[in-house]
């Protein structure tokens, strides 16, 4: 879940969904399924909705293999962006009942996108960081311990805990999601 | 306690409000430590925001941060990145999810390459088995895991792990494998005509965990992407190769029927796996098991021949030739995928009548698969049972003796 498929991969899924081929949309779901609907669920705070996303971002992956260009990135992160606009778009929807102002919900949709923009980033950062983050986070290890836990220096430690939070805290400076366009996207 | 202190104390650069410390911003530095410089407090940030370095650095670096503004700076940003830290949920995936979302994609775009659908009870099982193998860990790879079966007289058990019962359904797939031209997973070890029993204690006395040197999990990668491989290439592979014989040993099935084998092995060693890590595990869909019970049922004539031929079961009524309508069981199977057969009892190729049934068992599906595992004697499986008791038992004996390894 955390090693990024080699762009070889990528290319030759993105070929096999295109040639319509099931067994190819089976792959792609039991590699892609569990981040699709976690980044969903950690914008939409909803099981159904969640399971929707899911539908959605499947149906237009395999509906639309063409639509993937391996120059701008992995077939992963383009994934995840497309989970994203269509979470927070349904978001929007879900929240825009009269009941909340315009900015209570940018707010929860700002709230939302860095939440799950981190999920991302802590699934994707490189293993020795995140092992660093588990054991300093999950494990309430002191970065000694960790250092010993790790294999590693305790200079090491230090570093590795600090550069994982350096790239966690991207998560806030992300672009911000802009509003669902009048047309494309996901459907 | 440092940590509830780290972020108020990032966020509005003051002292700690530490009694000890004098107000003139005079910092008690004990004499025998040096103070650490700032590459080394800068350092120390990441640590320092979660909570992790010790009372005397935690003091030290909330010191310096009030009058290092690069620092302060950073360390509010890290401390706000902790914030978006949370632990595992572990929201499993409901595992039905695939099916839906799959066939809502296919409604979509229909399939020109489609997964045929003798193939889909494997393509689904080996999913669910997949998802459930991404959620346990190293120590679970190691789990004790019991493997139950009837040898024909008896209920029989092995004691083994979880990984060696992935590598046991590594090679045992790889039977259709080498049908579809695919690589065997026992490279040279792979004998003409072995059993599946005998290609699992191959494979198993290669690396009973799995390859050597890596970690127990590692045979799950393996047999993951030959699952896919035989899913993938039997959706190219056209509609007669339904009908290629895979040898298992002495005796052969069509490719088809082993798929569906392959699908109810795979889900019936699941279960032993979360049974194991006390993991719940739900039944195949109901189409699915149809069609694990649907073969059970097409291979009992078989199977009771085998029986009497190997002295476990009395001798037929009468050797009947093929077609003609003989003595027959009402196999009624209950609950979701479920159904009628109609069982020749006399001989495998005599066709069966409704004048001439003899005899009715009533279980059900999940059941029925259970006993076909050998998961359960024969003599407690069906619910109900009337008429004639020989061709009940001999029916029962004979779908515990579907079961091996």
């Amino acid at each position: 879940m955390a090693t990024e498929a080699p762009p070889r991969w990528d290319r030759k899924m993105q070929q096999r969904l295109a040639h319509g081929e099931a067994a190819a949309l089976g792959e792609l779901y039991d590699r892609f399924a569990s981040l699709v609907h976690t980044l969903a669920h950690r914008v939409l705070s909803d099981e159904t909705a969640a399971d929707r996303v899911t539908r959605e971002v499947f149906g237009y992956v395999w509906e639309n293999p063409g639509a993937y260009d391996p120059k701008q990135g992995s077939l992963r992160s383009w994934i995840a962006a497309l989970t994203h606009r269509q979470a927070v778009e349904r978001l929007r929807q879900s929240q825009s009942d009269g009941e909340n102002t315009p900015e209570e919900i940018e707010e929860r949709v700002r709230e939302a996108s860095a939440a799950a923009r981190a999920d991302y980033i802590v699934t994707s950062m490189p293993a020795p960081l995140r092992a660093a983050l588990d054991l300093a986070y999950l494990r309430r290890l002191d970065y000694r311990q960790a250092a010993v836990d790790l294999g590693v220096t305790e200079d090491e430690a230090r570093r590795r805990l600090r550069l994982g939070l350096q790239l966690l805290s991207t998560a806030h400076h992300a672009p911000r999601v802009p509003s669902p366009p009048a047309h494309g996207g996901v459907r | 306690m440092s940590g509830p202190a780290g972020p108020e104390a990032a966020r509005v650069p003051e002292p700690p409000d530490d009694a000890a410390a004098p107000p003139t911003g005079d910092h008690p530095v004990p004499p025998a430590l040096p103070a650490p410089t700032h590459k080394v407090l800068k350092s120390l940030l990441g640590a320092w925001a979660l909570a992790a370095c010790s009372a005397e650095e935690t003091t030290a670096v909330e010191e310096h941060l009030t009058d290092c503004a690069t620092c302060a700076d950073e360390a509010v940003r890290l401390r706000d990145a902790v914030a978006l830290l949370h632990p595992e949920d572990n929201l499993d995936l409901d595992p039905r999810l695939r099916s839906r979302v799959l066939s809502a994609c296919l409604g979509r775009r229909p399939a020109r390459v489609p997964v045929p659908d003798w193939v889909a009870p494997y393509d689904a099982e080996t999913a669910r088995l997949d998802a459930l193998l991404h959620d346990i860990g190293e120590a679970e790879w190691r789990a004790p895991v019991r493997l139950k079966w009837f040898d024909g007289e008896r209920p029989v058990a092995r004691d083994t792990t979880a990984a060696a019962v992935i590598g046991h359904l590594l090679a045992v797939d790889g039977l259709l494998a080498a049908v579809l031209g695919l690589p065997d997973p026992l490279g040279p070890l792979a004998t003409e005509g072995a059993t599946p029993t005998e290609r699992t204690e191959a494979f198993w006395a290669m690396a009973a965990d799995g390859p050597a040197g890596q970690p127990p999990g590692a045979v799950h990668g393996g047999w993951r992407e030959q699952s896919h491989a035989l899913t993938r290439t039997a959706s190219f592979a056209g509609a007669e190769a339904a009908d290629r014989s895979v040898p298992y040993g002495p005796v052969s099935l069509p490719l088809a029927d082993s798929f569906v084998d392959r699908a109810f092995e795979c889900w019936v060693h699941a279960v032993d796996i979360a049974d194991a890590i006390d993991y719940p595990y739900a039944p195949p869909s109901a189409g699915h098991l149809h069609r694990m019970v649907d073969l059970g049922a097409r291979l009992l004539p078989a199977a009771i021949a085998d029986r009497r031929r190997a002295g476990l079961a009395p001798p037929p009524y009468a050797l009947l030739p093929v077609g003609v309508p003989g003595r027959t069981l009402h196999l009624e199977v209950e609950g979701s995928g479920g159904g009628h057969w109609y069982i020749p009892l006399d001989s495998p190729g005599a066709t069966t009548s409704a004048a001439e049934t003899v005899a009715h068992v009533a279980l059900d599906a999940v059941e029925f698969c259970r006993l076909a595992a050998g998961h359960i004697p024969p003599e407690e499986a069906a619910a109900g049972q009337t008429g004639d008791r020989q061709a009940i038992r001999d029916a029962l004996y004979a779908t515990a003796s579907l079961s091996r390894l």
